[in-house]
């Protein structure tokens, strides 16, 4: 027996052994605790609570809700804000910090050095005080609605928000839309043509400036024949406050300036160590067998490029995604605020609100990571 | 026409900041001759060859290639590229394209060929150096000197009048290092214009019409390969050679 | 056939140097580069200028009321009366000598360790600090009157967060990085579930369930101080995070180190303390700083489950009804402290990172 405890696998497994039956005492432990307190202070369990009224106003749902609605209707709209802003985060900053990152390699001293202090100023201060640091400015300094700045016709701009006209659904906006989907289309098919073309006669065709052309002109002519009117509906001063038009509140702004400048740190920081990643060997034998700068960075450094800066960049789309649930110290109704907060302390179900709103991420960090997996495993460098 | 100069360095002078990296050069170069230059790390030998085809810049002097000065101008310098290949001790080959792709690449996006012929040139040059069924791997699926032989078609597609070769076989381990300098001596045998910085004594012995010595920046001793390696003159090469032959 | 004399060399031509040729060389190169170069400038006397004057030029540094700050500029005024709230929260005025007593031991134990060598020795004195610091901070010994949490306020607060997740976070990390990388098929799954569960949330979630729903798992009697909940979440949170960083470095050991300390007999612990980890944490501690400055970062979410650190001191000094409204003055002050700081600490890391390389070759 003895030699037996001495054997290495013996070993492994009594260790395992006892660390799930350390594992499962715990568990035990903490379950016991966990009933005969829900049961003391009379909290309820399960899921029913999700067809209660919630009984309380969202001053911002993208889907149809009132004060009747249920919580499990609360839980949607705050699932919603947090997607919406997450999409738009993300699309924001990518762009952004793309062009610091540019930036940051320019050749020239005085963008370069720019560009890094930038880098330098918001990737130290903390996500929450620039959230609230640009919440306090918008709302302190921007004029109160009835002295609203005109940005230009028809956006106004004051500490309630930003408002501008909304196009009302009639046949000029589907025209229009429709029209952008098929120069879409159209560019996709002549993208197609032109490489078949490029493959068997070596000529080039202007793809670039046909399809700038096309999306600039097609929905101009489906716009003037199809009435030629949007028929916005305008914001317009009435007493404190304006209504009609589409309205922005100060809490999506701030949320999201915030989040875009500090992701966008992040991001440039990956895009410019995916271009210094490349060698300058490789940009000198591209530009040794005639290739201009432009092909150069098309077709050697940029492909390369991106391999590197892609993992990182994703990894910080996620981390915009979790800091989105710092709108609760500003009252933007994400989920976070408004299931995990207010729905809550309304019901006092904690662990199955919780439970509910973590799996939410869970959810949106493992399709991240698919996505991320996929893509490296289809860009991987091949080697022996 | 056969003794005219298709390269021509004049008081070639570079400074790297304060540094004066390059001493006033001079080099003529005739059609289908083999140069080789060496000599310690630091001499500059890698830095002028480099100017030749304006991978580095230099502050005082005039290169003339085939005819075309070399300058700041960028049609200049895309007719000079095309005119002058260059093979680099690291290869440098494109690790995302195919082996093929490498190959095909300028021919399609500069000289606007069709993919067929661009493709059909590529396997040519590719057969010639022995690695034609390697066409559709990657480059990192490759040893050394496979690589720097598929370099050294990717130079050949474009048909240069002048190689330059940067210490082609310093990268490789010793066993592959015969194969890339047999490749060498069959293009120099048909009648390429090529300058090679190496340390391949028997390259040079076996195939170059002069070789070159380097120290501190300039030219310090010419000579036919048979004087240069059995007769050095100046102490400066005697000593260098003292320090490569000596194992 | 042509050897050639010695060359002298040369002063490089005046066009090739100097600051006229900085000049165009780095600002001016290129029409475009002139573009830039000018449309730099007019951004940056866009903001600077008007920043500065704000800050400086017309700001009220004096005084001791809100009368006295005339100008148009910032009521720095405001910043000085309420340093106190800001540095120590509630604390209580005639004990905050404690705290920077502190602060002053620490100084001298980071400076004495330069003349220290053994590391075993380094690491007792920093215990002994700890547990000193805690006595002095936290009183309820030797005489000191005990401070209840909810006093605890202000950038004492945030350092101790930081400080306590830090030291925490570490030695769990270790743990988790070995499981996650041990053979046992349990042990690695465990392992890896919570840092995959804690890396997919968002540390508020971390932070709720810890307030929330911690107290629920202990019974009844046992009640948990605000504060240490909050420091067990924090804790947890950061631990999953520092063990991938240890994973990582983990990973860059060869697997001849591992075969060496097996042939020379060494058992599991002996082999993970003596020659693995040590190296380990050679490679990481550039990325263990930058998650130290992250942690650092996160402190600021404990305003939002009702504790007073740094951040929240803004809204709560501002609310005072003497000094309405001054609550971006408050947010600058609190910017610079955190800049400062988590600059400062990349800045080390990057000096670390330096140091590494050059050690390595």
């Amino acid at each position: 027996m003895m030699r037996a405890l001495r054997n290495q696998k013996v070993r492994g497994i009594l260790f395992q052994l006892l660390t799930v039956i350390g594992l499962v005492a715990f568990l035990w432990y903490i379950g016991s605790n966990t009933i005969s307190n829900i049961e003391q202070r009379g909290i309820r369990t399960g899921f029913d609570f999700l067809t209660g009224t919630a009984g309380f106003g969202i001053d911002e749902t993208p889907i149809v809700y009132n004060e009747t609605s249920t919580h499990g209707r609360v839980f949607l709209v705050g699932l919603a804000n947090t997607l919406i802003i997450g999409f738009v985060g993300i699309l924001l900053s990518t762009i952004f910090g793309l062009f610091i990152g540019v930036l940051r390699l320019s050749n020239n001293w005085l963008i370069k050095k720019l560009a890094a202090a930038y880098i330098d100023i918001f990737r130290n201060i903390p996500v929450l005080l620039q959230i609230l640091f640009w919440y306090n400015i918008f709302v302190k300094t921007f004029p109160s609605p009835r002295q609203s700045i005109e940005i230009f016709a028809g956006v106004f701009i004051s500490n309630r928000g930003l408002y501008m006209p909304q196009p009302s659904l009639n046949a000029t906006t589907i025209s229009v839309i429709v029209s952008i989907f098929i120069a879409i289309i159209g560019i996709i098919f002549l993208n197609k043509w032109a490489n078949k073309q490029k493959e068997n006669t070596g000529k080039d065709f202007p793809v670039f400036l046909i399809s700038i052309g096309t999306i600039i002109t097609l929905p101009i002519i489906a716009y003037f024949m199809s009435g030629a009117n949007f028929a916005f509906d305008y914001p317009v001063l009435k007493g404190f406050n304006f209504r009609g038009g589409k309205t922005i509140s100060p809490e999506f702004l701030a949320l999201t300036f915030a989040l875009v400048i500090y992701t966008a740190t992040f991001i440039a920081e990956a895009v410019r160590s995916g271009i210094e990643a490349v060698s300058k060997g490789q940009k000198e034998a591209a530009a040794s067998i005639g290739l201009t700068e432009y092909q150069a960075l098309k077709f050697v450094v940029l492909p390369q490029a991106i391999r590197i800066a892609i993992p990182p960049t994703i990894n910080q789309y996620l981390n915009l995604i979790k800091n989105s649930s710092l709108a609760a110290a500003i009252g933007y109704p994400e989920i976070v605020t408004v299931f995990a907060g207010t729905s809550l302390n309304q019901v006092g179900q904690a662990i199955e609100i919780i439970a509910m709103t973590m799996l939410v991420y869970l959810t949106i960090s493992l399709v991240v990571s698919a996505i991320l997996n996929w893509f490296n495993h289809k860009m991987k460098i091949k080697e022996r | 026409m056969e003794n005219e100069n298709i390269i021509e360095i004049k008081n070639l002078n570079k400074w790297y900041g304060d540094f004066h990296v390059l001493k006033d050069i001079n080099l003529n170069v005739k059609k289908g001759e083999i140069i080789v230059v060496c000599g310690p790390s630091g001499s500059g030998k890698s830095t002028m060859i480099r100017c030749i085809n304006y991978l580095e810049q230099f502050q005082e002097g005039s290169i003339v290639v085939d005819g075309i000065d070399v300058v700041d101008d960028v049609k200049k310098i895309k007719s000079l590229r095309e005119d002058v290949a260059m093979v680099f001790q690291h290869f440098n080959l494109f690790p995302h394209l195919s082996i093929k792709d490498n190959l095909t690449l300028s021919p399609i996006w500069v000289k606007k060929q069709p993919k067929k012929d661009a493709t059909a040139t590529a396997m040519k040059y590719l057969e010639r150096v022995g690695i034609a069924d390697q066409a559709d791997k990657y480059p990192n699926q490759l040893s050394g000197g496979q690589q720097q032989r598929v370099a050294i078609a990717r130079s050949l597609c474009k048909n240069p009048n002048v190689m330059l070769f940067d210490e082609p076989t310093s990268a490789l381990d010793p066993e592959m290092v015969s194969e890339v300098l047999d490749v060498m001596v069959e293009l120099a045998q048909e009648g390429r214009t090529m300058i090679c910085v190496t340390h391949e004594m028997g390259f040079a012995k076996k195939v170059a019409d002069r070789v070159i010595f380097m120290d501190a920046g300039q030219i310090v001793e010419e000579n036919t390969p048979n004087e240069f390696f059995e007769n050095p003159e100046s102490d400066r090469l005697k000593l260098f050679l003292d320090q490569i032959l000596s194992h | 056939m042509a050897i050639y004399q010695e060359k002298q060399a040369r002063v490089a031509p005046s066009g090739s140097k100097g600051i006229v040729h900085w000049l165009k060389d780095n600002l001016f190169s290129s029409p475009t580069n002139t573009v830039l170069t000018i449309l730099g400038i007019l951004f940056l006397y866009s903001i600077i200028p008007p920043f500065v004057q704000w800050a400086y030029t017309d700001a009220t540094f004096t005084g001791d009321s809100r009368a006295q700050c005339t100008g148009d500029g910032a009521c720095w005024t405001f910043v000085k009366m309420k340093m106190d709230m800001f540095m120590y929260g509630f604390y209580p005025e005639d004990q905050v000598w404690r705290l920077q007593t502190g602060i002053g031991l620490f100084i001298f134990v980071i400076a004495s360790f330069k003349f220290l060598k053994s590391t075993k020795l380094k690491i007792l004195i920093l215990n002994l600090y700890f547990f000193i610091a805690f006595v002095l901070v936290n009183g309820g010994l030797f005489g000191l009157e005990h401070i209840p949490t909810d006093k605890w306020g202000g950038l004492m607060l945030t350092i101790v967060v930081a400080a306590v997740g830090i030291v925490c976070s570490f030695p769990i990390g270790i743990i988790i990085a070995f499981g996650r990388a041990s053979n046992l098929p349990i042990i690695k799954s465990v392992c890896i579930t919570y840092v995959e569960f804690i890396r997919g949330v968002p540390l508020i979630t971390i932070l709720f369930m810890s307030s929330i729903i911690l107290p629920l798992f202990f019974p009844e009697g046992m009640t948990f101080d605000k504060l240490l909940r909050a420091l067990i979440g924090i804790t947890l949170f950061q631990a999953a995070y520092v063990a991938e960083i240890i994973r990582g470095g983990l990973q860059s050991i060869s697997s001849g180190q591992y075969e060496a300390a097996d042939a020379i007999g060494l058992s599991y612990w002996q082999k993970m303390l003596l020659v693995i980890l040590p190296q380990a944490l050679k490679v990481a501690i550039p990325n263990l700083v930058g998650a130290f400055i992250s942690l650092l970062q996160d402190t600021t979410l404990v305003l939002i489950i009702g504790l007073f650190d740094l951040l929240a001191m803004v809204r709560i000094t501002a609310a005072d009804s003497n000094w309405l409204g001054m609550e971006t003055e408050g947010y600058v002050f609190v910017t610079f402290v955190f800049w400062a700081f988590c600059y400062g600490m990349s800045r080390y890391s990057q000096k670390l990172e330096k140091q590494f390389d050059t050690n390595l070759n």
